[in-house]
C-alpha cells in the first residue's frame, strides 16, 4: 500500500505540472495565436511585454513535466516519445522560433516583421503540436513489451488533428482574457469582443472532443455511461454550463480578471474529465500508473526533495507575479 | 538506401547538444559576472558598475534565451531518439535531472524576469538578491546534469536487474568517481570562457577608444580571473585525466594514440592514428614522457589500445585530435594569463595594442575547447552509453526509422543554422553598441518608484540598440 500511496503522489504532481504547463504556457501562446489580428503594432508590443519577463519560468514547466514523466514513469517516457516523435518535432521548432522572438523582434529593424511572423506561427504550430499530441496520445499508442511498437505516423488521425485545432481556440482564449486582464483601452475592448467569440468556439469544440472520445474506446463509454458514473460525474459537464455562463456574464459586465479565472477553470474541467476518462491508465490503452511507476527508492529519493521545491516554485512564482503586477501600458521597451 | 536510425541519432544528438552546450559554457560564469558587478553596484553605488551589468545583462538574455529552447530540445530527444535508454537509466537518471528543473531552471527563469525588467519595481537589495540566484540556479544546473552525465561514465550506486538500473545508494549514484572532477574541470572551463569572452570585448573596446572606463574594469576583472584559473585549470585537468586512467583506462589509450602502451610510454605530439592498421603513421614522440605524465613516473605501465577487444575500442582517429586542441588552447590560455601578469608588473595593461588584439583573437578559444572537450570524453565512452554496461546500440528507441531521424535531423540543421545566425548577429550589434553611459548624477532619481500604478519599468536610456529611424 505504501507503494501505491507513492506513486499515487506521483500522478498528483506530474499532472500538476503538466496542467501548470498548460495554463501558464496556455495564455501566452495564445497572446501568439492572437496576435497578428490585434489592432496594431502599439498593441503588438503591450502584447508581447505583457508575458516577457514570465514566458521562459511559463515554459519550465513544460521541462518539469517532461523530466517528471522521465523520473517517475520511464516507461511512459520511453514509449510516449517515439510516438510521437514528428508532431514533438514541430512543437520544438516552433517553440524555438517564437521563445527566441521575444528577444530578437525589439532588437530587429527591417526583420522585425519577421520576428512578427516566427512569434504567431511558433505560437500556432507549437500549440496545434500540443494539440495532436494530446489527441492520438487519447487515442492510444501501440506497446510491445516495454517499447513503442507503431509507425513514426500512428499519430495522424482525423481526432488527434482536430484536437489540435481545438487547442489553438482553448489557448486563444485563455490569451484574450489574460489580456483584459493586464491591458486597457483599445487593446482590451478588443479583447472582450474576441474572447466572446471564441467562448463559442471553444464550446462547440469541446463538446466535439467529449462526445468524439468515448467512440475511440469501450471503456472511456462505460466510465461516463453507465449507471450510476452517469449520475455521479454529472456535475462535470454542469459545471462547465456553469463556467462557460458566467464567463459570458463577466465579458459582458466588462469585468476584468473574472475572464480570466473562469477560462482556467474551463481548462481545469477539460482536464478533469481527461483524468476521468482515462484513470487508472497512464497510456491508453493499456499501461496504468501502477505498471509505469518508477521503483520506491527513486519515488521517495525525489519525492524528498519536491515536499519542499515545489511549494517554494509556487512561493517564488507568487512574488514574481506580483513584482510584475498590475496593467501593461504604452510604448514601453522591452529592455 | 538503408538509413541508419542509430547513426543518425548519434549525429543529431552531438550536433544539438554542441550547440546547446555553447551557452550554458557562456552564460554560468556570465550570471556569476552580473552578479558580482550588482555587488560592487550596490556597495559603492558608482554608476558604471550599474551601467556595466546592464550592458552584460542584455547579453546574457539573448544567450541564456538560445540556451533554453536548446535545452527543451535536448530533454525531448532522450524520449525520442533514445528510448531504451530513457528505460533502462530512467530510475537512476530521471530524479537527477527532475532535481536540475526544480533547484535550477526555476530558479533561473523567475529571477531572470526581475533581472531583466525588475530593478525599478524592486529595492535595490532584491534585484542584487535575483542577479545572486539566477547565478545560483546556473550553477547547480551544472552540478546536476554533470552529475548524471558523470554516472554514464562511472556508474555507481545502482545494480542492473532485468535490464533496468535500480539505485542501491543516492550518495553513490549523485557523487559517483568521475564526477567530482568532471564538475570542477567543466566549472573552471565555464568560467574562463566568460573571462576570455569579457577581457575580448574590452579589448576591442580599447583599440576602439571606446567605452574606456567599462573597458578597463571589464579587462582587469577578467585578466585578473583568468590568470587564477588558467594554472588551475591544467591542474584539475591532470587529475580529470588520472581519474579516467583509472576508470576508463581504453579512452586513455585512444587520446594518448597509445596502441601497444606498456612501460616507458612515449608522449606522441603529432600522429595520424588508423584504425585499420593499429598503428600511427607520421609519428612525432618524446620518449617515456606519457608515461610519467599519466602514472608520474618514468617507468609507469599505461594501457594501449590492443589491450581491448576491437568492439570495445574508442575511436583514436578523433579522439588523439580533439584532446589536443583542447590542451593547446589550455596552453594558449595559460600564456595569456603569464602575459598579463607581465604587463600589469609594467604598468602597461592598458595601453599595448598587440595584447589588446591578442585577447580579441582569444575570444573564442574557450568555447573551442569545450566542444573538444566534450567531443574528447563522450566519444571516448563509445561503445557504451553507459560505460562497460549498456551499448549505445541498444539504446536507440527501436521503431525509430531512418526517414524520420533524417528528416529532423535536416529540420534542426536549419533551424539551428538560422536562429544561431540572426542570434550571433544581435549580439554582435549589442556589442558594437557597448554599454550605455549612465552618469552618477542620473541616479538621484529615487531607484524604486514603484507602487501600484499601472505602469511597466521604464526602460535604461540608450536601451534601443536601434539608431533612431
Amino acid at each position: 500500500m505504501e507503494g501505491s500511496l507513492l506513486t499515487l503522489a506521483w500522478v498528483a504532481i506530474v499532472g500538476f505540472a503538466v496542467f501548470m504547463y498548460v495554463l501558464m504556457d496556455g495564455f501566452d501562446l495564445g497572446i501568439g495565436i492572437l496576435y497578428p489580428f490585434a489592432p496594431s503594432e502599439e498593441a503588438r508590443d503591450v502584447m508581447m511585454n505583457s508575458v516577457a519577463p514570465v514566458w521562459d519560468f511559463n515554459e519550465t514547466w513544460l521541462i518539469l513535466g517532461g523530466a517528471g514523466l522521465f523520473a517517475a514513469f520511464p516507461i511512459a517516457y520511453a514509449v510516449v516519445l517515439p510516438a510521437m516523435y514528428l508532431p514533438l518535432l514541430v512543437m520544438l521548432i516552433a517553440l524555438i522560433f517564437r521563445g527566441v522572438a521575444f528577444e530578437f523582434r525589439f532588437k530587429a529593424r527591417s526583420s522585425r516583421h519577421l520576428w512578427n511572423k516566427a512569434f504567431f506561427l511558433g505560437s500556432l504550430l507549437a500549440t496545434f503540436a500540443q494539440g495532436v499530441v494530446l489527441g492520438s496520445f487519447i487515442q492510444g499508442i501501440e506497446v510491445e513489451g516495454r517499447n513503442f511498437a507503431g509507425t513514426m505516423l500512428d499519430w495522424l488521425t482525423p481526432f488527434s488533428l482536430f484536437c489540435g485545432v481545438a487547442l489553438i481556440a482553448g489557448y486563444a482564449l485563455l490569451g484574450s482574457t489574460w489580456l483584459i486582464w493586464r491591458t486597457i483601452g483599445i487593446l482590451q475592448d478588443w479583447c472582450f469582443r474576441v474572447a466572446r467569440r471564441l467562448l463559442i468556439v471553444v464550446l462547440v469544440l469541446v463538446a466535439a472532443v467529449s462526445l468524439w472520445t468515448p467512440f475511440l474506446d469501450a471503456s472511456i463509454a462505460a466510465r461516463w455511461f453507465s449507471v450510476p458514473n452517469i449520475l455521479l460525474l454529472s456535475p462535470v459537464p454542469l459545471m462547465v454550463g456553469f463556467l462557460a455562463f458566467g464567463l459570458w456574464r463577466a465579458l459582458d459586465e466588462g469585468r476584468e480578471v473574472l475572464p480570466f479565472a473562469f477560462a482556467m477553470g474551463l481548462f481545469a474541467l477539460s482536464y478533469l474529465g481527461l483524468a476521468i476518462s482515462l484513470w487508472p491508465v497512464l497510456i491508453p490503452p493499456g499501461i496504468t500508473v501502477w505498471q509505469a511507476a518508477a521503483p520506491p527508492e527513486t519515488q521517495v529519493f525525489l519525492l524528498i526533495g519536491m515536499a519542499f521545491l515545489i511549494p517554494t516554485i509556487l512561493i517564488y512564482t507568487a512574488y514574481s507575479y506580483w513584482v510584475f503586477r498590475g496593467k501593461v501600458t504604452g510604448a514601453i521597451g522591452y529592455h | 538506401m538503408e538509413l541508419d536510425p542509430l547513426l543518425l541519432s548519434r549525429i543529431q544528438f552531438a550536433f544539438v547538444i554542441s550547440f546547446h552546450i555553447l551557452f550554458p559554457s557562456f552564460t554560468v560564469g556570465l550570471a556569476c559576472w552580473i552578479a558580482v558587478l550588482e555587488a560592487r553596484w550596490l556597495i559603492t553605488g558608482k554608476a558604471l558598475y550599474r551601467s556595466l551589468s546592464e550592458f552584460w545583462t542584455r547579453i546574457f538574455a539573448i544567450s541564456f534565451g538560445m540556451g533554453v529552447v536548446s535545452g527543451i530540445v535536448m530533454t525531448y530527444q532522450f524520449g525520442t531518439n533514445w528510448s531504451r535508454w530513457s528505460d533502462i537509466v530512467g530510475n537512476v537518471l530521471g530524479p537527477l535531472i527532475q532535481y536540475e528543473v526544480v533547484t535550477a531552471f526555476f530558479l533561473e527563469a523567475a529571477f531572470l524576469g526581475i533581472l531583466l525588467f525588475g530593478r525599478d519595481r524592486v529595492p535595490r537589495g532584491i534585484h542584487f538578491m535575483a542577479a545572486v540566484l539566477v547565478a545560483t540556479g546556473t550553477v547547480l544546473s551544472s552540478f546536476w546534469i554533470l552529475s548524471a552525465n558523470s554516472w554514464m561514465h562511472t556508474p555507481a550506486g545502482a545494480e542492473l536487474r532485468d535490464g533496468r538500473f535500480f539505485v542501491t545508494d543516492w550518495w553513490a549514484v549523485v557523487f559517483n568517481p568521475s564526477f567530482p572532477y568532471r564538475l570542477a574541470h567543466m566549472l573552471t572551463a565555464m568560467f574562463l570562457t566568460t573571462g576570455f569572452v569579457v577581457a575580448g570585448i574590452s579589448a576591442y573596446y580599447l583599440l576602439r577608444n571606446r567605452f574606456l572606463e567599462h573597458a578597463r574594469v571589464g579587462l582587469s576583472m577578467s585578466l585578473a580571473l583568468i590568470t587564477i584559473l588558467a594554472p588551475l585549470q591544467i591542474f584539475l585537468g591532470d587529475l580529470h585525466g588520472l581519474n579516467t586512467l583509472e576508470h576508463q583506462p581504453a579512452k586513455i589509450a585512444a587520446m594518448e594514440g597509445h596502441w601497444e602502451g606498456g612501460a616507458r610510454a612515449p608522449l606522441i605530439l603529432f600522429a595520424i592514428p588508423d584504425n585499420e592498421a593499429e598503428a600511427n603513421h607520421a609519428e612525432i614522440a618524446i620518449p617515456a614522457l606519457s608515461s610519467l605524465i599519466l602514472t608520474h613516473e618514468w617507468d609507469g605501465v599505461v594501457p594501449g589500445l590492443k589491450n581491448f577487444p576491437v568492439e570495445d575500442r574508442p575511436n583514436p582517429e578523433i579522439l588523439f585530435w580533439t584532446f589536443r586542441i583542447m590542451v593547446a588552447i589550455g596552453m594558449i590560455m595559460l600564456t595569456v594569463a603569464l602575459i598579463h601578469l607581465v604587463q600589469r608588473v609594467r604598468g602597461k595593461l592598458y595601453s599595448p595594442h598587440w595584447f589588446h588584439k591578442l585577447l580579441v583573437g582569444c575570444m573564442p578559444l574557450g568555447f573551442i575547447a569545450i566542444l573538444a572537450g566534450w567531443f574528447t570524453t563522450e566519444i571516448g565512452r563509445q561503445p557504451w552509453v553507459v560505460y562497460g554496461m549498456i551499448r549505445t546500440a541498444d539504446a536507440v528507441t527501436p521503431a525509430l526509422t531512418g526517414g524520420a531521424v533524417l528528416t529532423s535531423l535536416i529540420v534542426f540543421m536549419m533551424v539551428y543554422a538560422i536562429i544561431y545566425g540572426a542570434g550571433t548577429y544581435y549580439l554582435f550589434r549589442l556589442l558594437t553598441i557597448g554599454p550605455s553611459r549612465l552618469n552618477d548624477e542620473d541616479l538621484e532619481i529615487p531607484a524604486v518608484a514603484q507602487g501600484h500604478q499601472p505602469k511597466r519599468p521604464l526602460s535604461v536610456p540608450g536601451e534601443s540598440i536601434e539608431p533612431a529611424e
